[in-house]
């Protein structure tokens, strides 16, 4: 076998015998790796982060991100946020016709976007789309040695590769989460209109009368936040990638769950977070 | 005696419980070109990576150019970049950068050359690996195996190293072409007057590029002496690799 890799790959000496392990010291050895692995994770993320916000800044590579990350995210976006929007006015006119509240459909639609869905989306299809993208990428860059080969001709895979696409993670996200809200909303006008007979014009009043500048930026402080986790996660796993093409798909896989678990997890922290401070 | 160029003292290298690197001692002249035998999994590349910063040792030193860069960082360890080369055992090439954007990537990224002279230094340092103008447009897919080893000779050469390593140059390359960049090694490291460090497990190589030709075998380097007494090295391990022979002290790597 050939490893031919820089990153060194301590394997955690596992303290299971053969036969059926000690449920103790399972659980044990388990808790340790998820906490050494959680503090590698954030280490590496600081380490972007430090690279990320000071000079000097590869920007055609910014660019080229910003363009592989945001613009081709656009249609796998749009399309979930329409999907999303409808679906939520159908079930919030559901739920509130038993109380005979169904004028309330734009108001929670335009709520729920803004605040939650339209971002979480985005977050989740990126998780998916970025996240295993970037560590795929990153990770055949490892296991064929271009890594090391970038350190040797000194430039720092941190500054080259890793910065760039943080940064552009978390400038698209944003934006990306601007275009869902509008998709999304207007997913629920679309259905509320043709097939639950709302006013258009009323409907319209209504959303806007309601959305408060605050909705909004919840939406796109989470969008940051969502940018930075995935963008990380890509690149911590595609950095860690073991050899052969088995390490890459598993770098692919292991940065698509992890990201989409963190920006839920993120998610739910800021959403208690905001509500708390009234925002 | 002048400053060795490189110097390993003791090195020693672990993954978890595997000790790869048990103690590696050895000695680079400047100018000199030294060839490291080994079988495969022996940690030949693992022992360059060290040598280069990519790994750190678990123990023991490392000198460049007489000073310790073990543990060194940031600007120390640039300036010692500066004067290495290194080929990588597969090329290593950035496949989304064009072929002359590879070789002059030190020029473009480091030095921050302007582009219309990094690549008039690229087209030139492609000459010397026997490469005409027409292919420093191509992106690394569109070129065979051996075009890809003389561009990335090529990118190794470009900053004029004193010191370049080799890792199996020839391996995977037909034997006529395994040859050509033999020839182009010793043409360019003698051109450069730089030391290379080349390893490799192919014998017609090391015969035909080594001074001096170096053992690796379980973790330590077990014969170092110059390459013409190497039929005559009076050591059984080398005798057995030398000759490619299944039985002797070396239990064969299956
Ligand atoms: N990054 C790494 N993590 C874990 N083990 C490694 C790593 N790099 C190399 N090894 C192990 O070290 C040994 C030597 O590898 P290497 O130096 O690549 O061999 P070779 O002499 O063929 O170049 C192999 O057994 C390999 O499994
Ligand atoms: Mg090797």
């Amino acid at each position: 076998m050939n490893y031919s890799q820089g990153s060194e790959i301590v394997s955690n000496a596992s303290t299971r015998k053969r036969g059926f392990p000690n449920p103790l010291q399972w659980i044990g050895a388990a808790s340790l790796g998820l906490f050494s692995e959680v503090g590698r994770l954030f280490i590496f993320f600081l380490k972007v982060m430090a690279t990320a916000f000071t000079p000097r800044w590869y920007v055609a590579q910014v660019w080229k991100q910003m363009v592989n990350i945001g613009f081709y995210s656009l249609p796998v976006v749009g399309l979930s946020a329409v999907f999303i929007g409808a679906a939520l006015a159908l079930n919030i006119y559901e739920g509130g016709s038993r109380y005979g509240a169904e004028q309330f459909v734009p108001s929670i639609v335009v709520l729920g976007i803004t605040r939650e869905l339209g971002a979480t989306i985005t977050g989740l299809m990126l998780a998916g789309r970025v996240s295993a993208g970037i560590s795929a990428e990153i990770g055949a860059m490892r296991v064929t040695e271009q890594i090391d080969a970038l350190e040797t001709l000194s430039a720092s895979p941190f500054r080259y590769l890793y910065a760039p696409r943080f940064l552009a993670a978390i400038i698209a996200l944003p934006l990306l989460v601007l275009v869902a809200d509008i998709i999304g909303i207007m997913g629920g006008w679309l259905v509320s209109v043709y097939a639950l007979d709302f006013d258009s014009t009323t409907y319209i009043r209504n959303t806007m009368d309601f959305l408060t500048n605050n909705d909004v930026i919840v939406g796109l402080i989470k969008a940051v936040v969502f940018g930075a986790v995935i963008a990380t996660m890509g690149c911590y796993q595609g950095d860690r990638s073991e050899a052969g093409a088995t390490g890459v798909g598993r770098a692919a896989t292991l940065a698509m769950v992890g990201a989409a678990v963190l920006v839920l997890a993120t998610n739910y922290i800021m959403s208690t977070l905001f509500v708390e401070i009234g925002l | 005696m002048t400053t060795p160029i490189l110097r390993l003292e003791n090195v020693k290298k672990s993954f978890g419980q595997k000790h790869v690197l048990k103690g590696v001692d050895l000695e680079v002249q400047r100018g000199e070109s030294l060839v490291v035998l080994g079988g495969s999994g022996s940690g030949k590349s693992v022992m360059l990576k060290n040598a280069l910063g990519l790994m750190t040792p678990n123990d023991g030193k490392i000198f460049f150019d007489g000073e310790d860069v073990t543990k060194s960082t940031g600007k120390t360890r640039a300036k010692m970049r500066e004067r290495i080369g290194m080929l990588f055992q597969s090329g290593a090439l950035f496949d989304s950068l064009t072929v002359w954007e590879n070789v002059s990537f030190r020029l473009l990224q480091a030095d921050r050359m302007r582009r219309k002279d990094a690549k008039e230094r690229a087209i030139e340092t492609l000459k010397k690996v026997r490469l005409g103008p027409d292919v420093a447009d191509l992106y690394p897919a569109e070129i065979s195996g051996g075009m890809q080893k003389r561009v990335s000779l090529a990118r190794s050469i470009i900053s004029k190293p004193d010191l370049i390593f080799f890792d199996e140059p020839t391996t995977g390359l037909d034997p006529i072409t395994a040859d050509a960049i033999n020839d182009l090694i010793i043409e360019q490291v003698r051109s450069l007057g730089a030391a290379a460090v080349s390893i490799t497990h192919d014998m017609a190589s090391a015969r035909k590029i080594a001074n001096n030709i170096a053992m690796l075998y379980e973790g330590k380097i077990i014969w170092h002496g110059p390459a013409d007494i190497i039929d005559n090295s009076g050591n059984d391990y080398v005798d057995q690799f030398v000759h490619g022979r299944a039985d002797g002290p070396i239990q064969p790597a299956i």
